[in-house]
């Protein structure tokens, strides 16, 4: 940058035209990984798409015209029930509230869990500094395992019900949360712990008065987009496994042909949740981090 | 002035902050007595008292047992006495005839298994019987229609008895008689057969003898060397399947690598027409947005429901399910990328006559790469774990294969050894991202 600024006068550094084409020698070079890479990307992209269809029962332009028939005979059916629909949105709202439950469940849970375990992996605020590893390797391991993996275990070994995908829920939160709770309570400021710690405090009370409430709102800002999160988790779950209004709509798919107003009522009900909690969860956070 | 501002102000600033304290004492008590309500009300609601009742221990032996050591079935058709000796049961685990393992003989109609520890079952013409070491021997014989069994009195709670089945359970394993057949399990540590099945000519050889007939041994096939004979008998391991999980889980990493890079690559641009200082058309730029608050609002699992009665099961269904989802969600976090850059730099890009596709080149792109490729590579990570339920949903990748291994409730060992390599899967991708982010960001 500097031989080109000095322009054509050079005996100061080294030679201008050098210089001058040094740099253009680096664009170059560096247009050239650009593209190389792009190409690669593209390939890439390009071979794994047709190895995916390859393996797919339908292929992609075989299946494009249907892609409009499953909705739109979804909907002329319901559409021809209309009358029926806000009666049956009416009778799913318990499952929902169950599945909303699972959700919020999960979320404080794993929240309360993921604050403990945020501020013992944060070096310099951990009770046991000596094993802060160990506490991020749980929260990796906690993160790593899939909610479908544990909830499928679980209803085999409790039975069916929300609580297999609340723990399931709740133990992948405590992971997820964890970590980026612990990235808040690291930037925290430590005067206030090392006045508590020149009054005797216990390590509870230096992190309940000292850093918790300076980390609180980011950390309910990301608790909120967690929920957000858990929300969907919770209905792909009850599709999957059991529990809430994802088993009301896998059971509504398999009637076969006739439940479609029913299925149109759960679309509906999910999406319209799906929107407000996302439009009050995006509110909130702007508030809480942008300040009031 | 400011003497007298003070002093007036000082009244009802005391008040304020007492006002606050007190307020904030109240809500330290409420927010835990808030949360405490509603674990309560939860408590009632999900009928956790009634979990007890419901949670099934004797699974969790099943499913921690098969996780560390693997079962043998020897069984006799009690009508045609017909023995067969299969590793979980399984056909494709069974012993061919005459080559039965060293702790099962067989002579004429006399079949002896030995459980180890001194536990003796026997299999005759008369019935079977079984010595168990400290207790005595337990005679069972079928006598018109119903079974007669001789034991030691009180019978002990490991033997389950009536006039049609008798079940014995030890430490040392699992015996049952019933009116058709009779049946022993020997359960031993480890995951038999995991190389090689027992119709493998490689089937029970160690690793030195294995070694040895990879480097030098003569050709067991003619037509292939050892070594490919090996591998491609291990591949098709028609227990443990390698080659399909081995697919199945690239399958998975296709799907979260095809999604997420489809997405980025359909949500650029259209983050480009959502955000306001590109965007100048205000209808279009609220349209954009509604678009992409659309698709996110639908959710995942609608999309991947529509997307599989369109496209049918497979990969590419999950891949286009996780495009179109986080299409949505990438076109809002690019679009506000796009609406906090430094406009100076543009601004400097304009002043040499440039075009707007060449502002948007060398003056918008470089800011935000370092958001966008770090916003990616985030998803393609957390993307590979939602490709497993996916997966089990349009029926691809490792989750249909673990889903339906669960479904079965039998080959727990197969979930484990599933869920350790989903769980590999997701590390690895995670610190692929990671590695990618410090590469593609720092260098």
């Amino acid at each position: 940058m500097v031989d080109i600024a000095f322009g054509p006068q050079g005996d100061k550094g080294p030679g201008p035209t050098n210089g001058r084409d040094a740099y253009l020698d680096l664009v170059r070079r560096r247009r050239m990984y650009g593209g190389i890479l792009l190409v690669l990307f593209v390939a890439l992209m390009a071979s794994g798409f047709r190895l995916a269809e390859s393996r797919n029962a339908g292929g992609f332009i075989d299946g494009l015209p249907q892609v409009f028939a499953f909705p739109s005979e979804v909907i002329s059916e319901a559409w021809a029930k209309r009358a029926e629909v806000p009666g049956l949105i009416w009778a799913h709202v318990p499952s929902l509230i169950e599945t909303i439950n699972i959700a919020a469940v999960s979320t404080l849970a794993g929240g309360l869990a993921a604050m403990v375990l945020a501020l013992l992996s944060t070096r310099g605020l951990s009770r046991w500094p000596r094993f802060t590893g160990v506490f991020r390797r749980m929260m990796d391991a906690f993160r790593a395992v899939p909610e479908i993996v544990i909830a499928l275990v679980l209803i085999y070994l409790l039975g069916g019900g929300p609580v297999p995908a609340v723990i399931a829920i709740a133990l992948h939160t405590s992971g997820a949360l964890g970590k980026l709770f612990s990235e808040v309570a690291e930037n925290a400021d430590l005067k206030p712990v090392e006045g508590l710690t020149s009054v005797g405090a216990t390590w509870g009370q230096k992190m309940w008065l000292g850093v918790i409430p300076q980390a609180a709102p980011n950390w309910l800002s990301y608790a909120l987009l967690r929920f957000e999160i858990n929300v969907r988790a919770s209905a792909i779950l009850g599709f999957v496994g059991e529990g809430g209004i994802g088993h009301d709509l896998k059971l509504a798919m398999q009637w076969g042909q006739g439940r479609y107003d029913e299925v149109v009522a759960i679309f509906l009900l999910l999406f319209l949740t799906i929107v407000a909690i996302d439009r009050l969860s995006d509110r909130a956070r702007e508030k809480l981090v942008r300040g009031r | 002035m400011a003497v007298t501002d003070f002093t007036g102000a000082r009244a009802p600033l005391t008040e304020t902050v007492i006002r606050r304290f007190t307020l904030r004492r109240r809500m330290a008590l409420a927010v835990p007595a808030v949360i405490c309500a509603y674990f309560v009300y939860i408590f009632f609601a999900f009928d956790i008292a009634g979990i007890a009742a419901r949670m099934r221990p004797d699974n969790a032996v099943i499913l921690l047992s098969d996780f560390w050591s693997y079962k043998t079935h020897v069984t006799r058709d009690n009508r045609s006495g017909r023995l067969s000796v299969a590793i979980e049961g399984e056909a494709k685990g069974a012993y061919p005839e005459g080559q039965l393992p060293d702790w099962v003989m067989q002579t004429g109609d006399t079949t002896v298994i030995d459980l180890g520890g001194g536990n003796i079952v026997t299999y005759d013409a008369a019935g079977a019987r079984y010595v168990v070491p400290g207790y005595g021997t337990i005679d069972i014989a079928p006598e018109d229609g119903k079974l007669r069994l001789t034991a030691p009195e009180p019978l002990p709670d490991w033997i389950n008895a009536s006039d049609n089945r008798v079940s014995v359970t030890t430490d040392a394993g699992r015996f049952a008689y019933t009116r058709s057949k009779v049946e022993t399990f020997r359960y031993q540590p480890g995951r038999e057969l995991f190389f090689f099945t027992l119709d493998s000519p490689f089937a029970g050889k160690g690793a030195g003898e294995l070694a040895a007939l990879a480097l030098w041994g003569d050709r067991v096939d003619h037509a292939r060397s050892n070594l490919g004979y090996m591998l491609s008998e291990f591949w098709n391991n028609r227990m443990w399947r390698h080659g399909d999980v081995a697919w199945a889980m690239f399958e998975t990493v296709l799907m979260a690598f095809l999604g997420t890079m489809g997405a980025a690559v359909i949500a650029l641009p259209l983050g480009f027409l959502a955000a306001r200082n590109f965007m100048p058309l205000g209808p279009l730029r609220f349209a954009m947005r509604r678009v992409f608050d659309f698709i996110r609002g639908v959710d995942g699992l609608i999309w991947t429901i529509i997307l599989s009665r369109a496209f049918g099961p497979g990969p590419m269904t999950g891949a286009l399910a996780i495009l179109l989802t986080d299409t949505g969600s990438f076109g809002k976090m690019f679009s506000e990328a796009l609406e906090n850059i430094d406009e100076k730099q543009v601004e400097g890009i304009r002043s040499t006559g440039a075009s707007a596709v060449q502002r948007a080149r060398f003056g918008v792109i470089p800011q935000v790469t370092p958001v966008l490729v770090s916003q990616v590579l985030y998803y393609l990570e957390s993307n590979t774990r939602s490709a497993t339920v996916i997966g089990a949903i349009v029926g691809g990748g490792i989750g249909l294969l673990l889903t339906q291994a669960i479904i079965t409730q039998k080959d727990w060992e197969e979930v484990a050894y599933y869920m350790v390599l989903i769980v590999l899967m997701v590390m690895a991708m995670d610190s692929l991202s990671g590695w990618l982010r410090k590469k593609l960001i720092k260098g």
